[in-house]
């Protein structure tokens, strides 16, 4: 009994957590565009691409 | 340029004309600070690459702040600051992206669904949790265990029903109202009558709660519908996406002779408007100067374009192709053409509205059933043992079996499941009663215009007309925007023979000299005045005429074997039409159709659909123009294609992207099967009631049973639906084959 004590609420507090996760990214538009976040993966980043090539002149 | 340099969209563009900088500022919203945003479709994106050029060409221009590509919905979103609109339409244009405006009424939708996402998740949580503690009572808790697991469920479900189940409330209590009933209604009675017993037991000590059929109910009911709303919303901003035919507003001269673009609604009787190549008429205005042709097919089916000269009256709606005109608004947008079909719409309105959706049918039996075997119960068990208690719980439990789990999910996802077949072969469905409605189909009336043919001219005797005089012809048609010239273009191959002084004369045709020789291609009136038919397009040297061209509507690819196969099916097909007779007649005899009729007004079109109706024939129109409209709307279920004017698309039951009418039998095909699938689910649905009920009406049902039975049917159904998706294969086939035999013919 007394481990029950413990263990319901752990359950249900990292339940939760996901629980609240999952609605602040919806919240914050990550599930918006889930065709277009596959595809982004893919795409160079200009900058550090930039940075490399500038390393490697010097 | 890349994987997927434009190309496929661009046919469907063709037909409009680019959204002008006026438009897009008026679509476009202020968020403070000098800060403006404007949402555009760009059909055209496909990959990783799409996204980058588009973001980094429009990243580049000096005021945008922020563009952001959105892969799924086929928008760029941007941001721009200062009054001044940056050149987004011409940038997107360049990099080879045609981009459309949309309303942004569309937009509110999207609450819908992410109220309900966040419900299903919610409930998702609340169903997991109480599961696992309904499993440990189940596999034996007892006594104190058994009432705090009992406690620690009921607390996690009421905010799960209060949140969650707030949908369902909402829908039935507003069926309720009106003195409908819906499938919502014996959802909600079940899921809180099961609550309400659960928590008594609870507070009293007992065995039995079903905290967990309440809300594992609630969870799969509400995957069920989320399903639904995300497919609709698909086919819906596809569709919206679509370039819109109809202006926003247009460039009104004042009195004291400025200038200014103006929304369509603050144009009044008497503006003066200026309406240039490319553009379409704003509002039912008469011509006070210039000269031009113009495409009315998309108004009242008439195929070839005509000459306008000052005196014409323009229908709301026409392309105007060659010159600049000058307009007088002869009535406001709200009486105008289209306004004049809105109405006749509204009118027509009569087969859809009608038409009630089966799970509607069913739920008006099965409620009153439902609930009647409930009350039956609960009398039959006071009048055998006595016991209140007793027969109140056993009385509920015959509640919580029979909630319609299985049949609030049959229905839906079978419609989901066939709207993604349609969806992969192009086709919109933007209701799910339209496939209900589609099925038993027996008579299919076609628009022509745009509908049977692409609405563009093809040149039939290029082949008798000797290749110097197609060079020089095709060289002047380069000249014009008109579609007879285009059609010349397409099918001569210029010699690279430069004209001096070429100039279009709007509603005639292009002159040009070439050394001494002066030639024109146009009206056969105009160009070769001494030649014997005055109709007609010519080309003419020096005024004398060397050769004639005749043309006729291009065809739809595959609108001879759609006619026929539909023919074949027992369908009836017929074809309705604003243009005149002996074009119809010439089309109809290609395609194989008997039954037709030419030179209809739009009222004509609404009452041979009604006609059809009355003989008890259910109608399928698929037709695109804005004379159509009123008849889609009277039709049991209809189709437009993509390039049908805004009104039409709107007032279709499905829409087909592609230039292929192989989408109407493949409706039809997916519509039946979707049919026979609903049908069999709610076969299963009832079967599984015929079991459950009587073992829940004797009192053997347990909260491990009923979560046993309510899962197993659910599964079941979702199971018999996704076999639709089985004989997609044969159609992938299909695709690859079309093509091909394209290419042959």
């Amino acid at each position: 009994m007394t481990n029950l004590i413990f263990l319901i609420p752990a359950a249900l507090f990292l339940g939760g957590m996901s629980l609240i996760g999952f609605l602040w990214a919806l919240r914050s538009g990550q599930y918006e565009d889930l065709d277009g976040a596959s595809q982004r993966i893919l795409m160079d980043d200009e900058k550090e691409e930039e940075a490399a090539r500038a390393a490697k002149m010097r | 340029m890349t994987c997927c340099a434009p190309g496929a969209d661009m046919a469907l563009q063709a037909a409009g004309a680019l959204p002008s900088d006026d438009e897009v500022v008026l679509s476009s919203r202020a968020l403070g600070n000098g800060l403006h945003q404007v949402e555009l479709a760009v059909p055209g994106v496909h990959c990783a690459a799409c996204i980058q050029t588009i973001e980094k060409s429009l990243g580049k221009l000096p005021d945008v702040v922020s563009a952001r590509v959105n892969l799924s919905t086929k928008r760029v979103s941007v941001q721009w600051v200062g009054e001044k609109l940056p050149p987004i339409v011409q940038t997107l244009v360049s990099v080879g992206y045609v981009p459309n405006l949309f309303s942004t009424e569309a937009l509110a939708s999207d609450k819908a669904l992410s109220e309900l996402i966040r419900a299903v998740a919610v409930s998702g949580f609340a169903a997991a949790n109480i599961m696992l503690l309904s499993v440990s009572v189940w596999s034996g808790a007892e006594g104190s265990t058994r009432d705090l697991f009992h406690w620690i469920s009921a607390l996690i479900a009421i905010p799960a029903l209060m949140f969650a189940g707030r949908i369902y409330y909402r829908s039935a209590w507003s069926a309720l109202r009106q003195g409908r009933m819906n499938m919502d209604v014996p959802i909600a009675i079940g899921i809180s009558m099961a609550y309400a017993m659960s928590l008594y037991e609870t507070i009293t000590h007992g065995h039995y709660a079903y905290f967990d059929a309440s809300v594992t109910l609630l969870f799969f009911l509400l995957i069920g519908r989320t399903l639904d709303h995300v497919m609709r919303d698909r086919a819906r901003s596809a569709v919206i996406g679509l370039a819109r035919l109809q202006p926003q507003g247009a460039v009104v001269e004042e009195k004291n002779g400025r200038r200014e673009y103006r929304p369509v609604s603050e144009i009044v009787e008497g503006s003066r408007l200026l309406v240039a190549v490319g553009e379409r008429v704003p509002v039912d205005s008469i011509v006070e100067s210039g000269q031009s042709d113009i495409d009315a097919s998309i108004a009242n089916g008439e195929s070839a374009p005509q000459p306008v000269a000052p005196g014409k009256e323009l229908h709301a709606g026409v392309l105007n192709l060659t010159g600049p005109l000058v307009l007088r608004a002869l009535r406001p947008a709200s009486s105008s053409f289209l306004a004049e079909m809105t109405r006749l719409m509204e009118v027509a309105e009569g087969g859809k509205a009608r038409y009630r959706r089966i799970a509607e049918r069913v739920s008006t039996l099965y409620a009153p059933v439902v609930h009647l075997t409930a009350i039956l119960t609960f009398v039959g068990w006071i009048f055998a043992t006595g016991d209140w208690h007793r027969s109140i719980t056993v009385a509920i439990a015959v509640l919580i079996i029979t909630c319609p789990c299985a049949l609030g999910l049959a229905v839906p996802i079978v419609q989901v499941v066939a709207a993604r077949r349609l969806f992969e072969g192009g086709v919109m469905m933007k209701d799910g009663s339209a496939l209900e409605r589609m099925v038993g189909v027996d008579t299919v009336v076609f628009d022509k215009t745009g509908t049977l043919t692409l609405g563009t001219p093809r040149l039939v005797n290029g082949r008798e007309i000797s290749p110097s005089k197609m060079a020089i012809a095709s060289e002047l048609a380069t000249h014009s925007r008109h579609p007879v010239s285009k059609a010349i273009m397409a099918e001569g191959i210029g010699m690279g023979e430069r004209f001096d002084e070429v100039h279009e004369v709007p509603g005639c045709g292009v002159k040009g000299l070439l050394g001494k020789d002066e030639w024109a291609l146009g009206r056969a009136q105009w160009a070769a005045p001494k030649s014997l038919d005055a109709n007609g397009t010519v080309l003419a040297k020096n005024g004398s005429e060397v050769a004639r061209f005749v043309f006729d509507d291009r065809l739809r690819p595959d609108a001879k074997s759609v006619v026929a196969e539909l023919a074949g099916r027992g369908v009836s097909v017929s074809m309705l039409s604003g243009d005149q007779e002996a074009q119809c007649d010439a089309v109809a005899a290609r395609l194989g159709i008997d039954d037709y009729a030419a030179e209809l007004l739009p009222a004509d079109k609404v009452l041979r659909v009604q006609a059809l109706a009355e003989e008890g024939r259910n109608v399928l129109m698929v037709g695109d123009g804005l004379n159509d409209a009123p008849a889609l709307a009277a039709a049991k279920v209809s189709m437009a294609p993509a390039t049908a004017a805004d009104i039409g698309r709107n007032a279709a039951d499905f829409v087909f992207l592609g230039d292929s009418l192989d989408a109407v039998p493949l409706a039809m095909e997916v519509a039946k099967g979707a049919d026979r699938l609903i049908k069999e689910n709610i076969g299963l649905a009832i079967l599984y009631n015929a079991l459950a009920v009587p073992i829940a009406i004797l009192g053997y049902v347990t909260p491990l049973i009923a979560a046993i039975a309510m899962s197993a049917s659910s599964l079941l159904v979702i199971g018999n639906a996704l076999r639709l998706m089985r004989r997609k294969r044969r159609h992938k086939v299909a695709e690859v084959v079309a093509p091909l035999r394209e290419a042959l013919t």
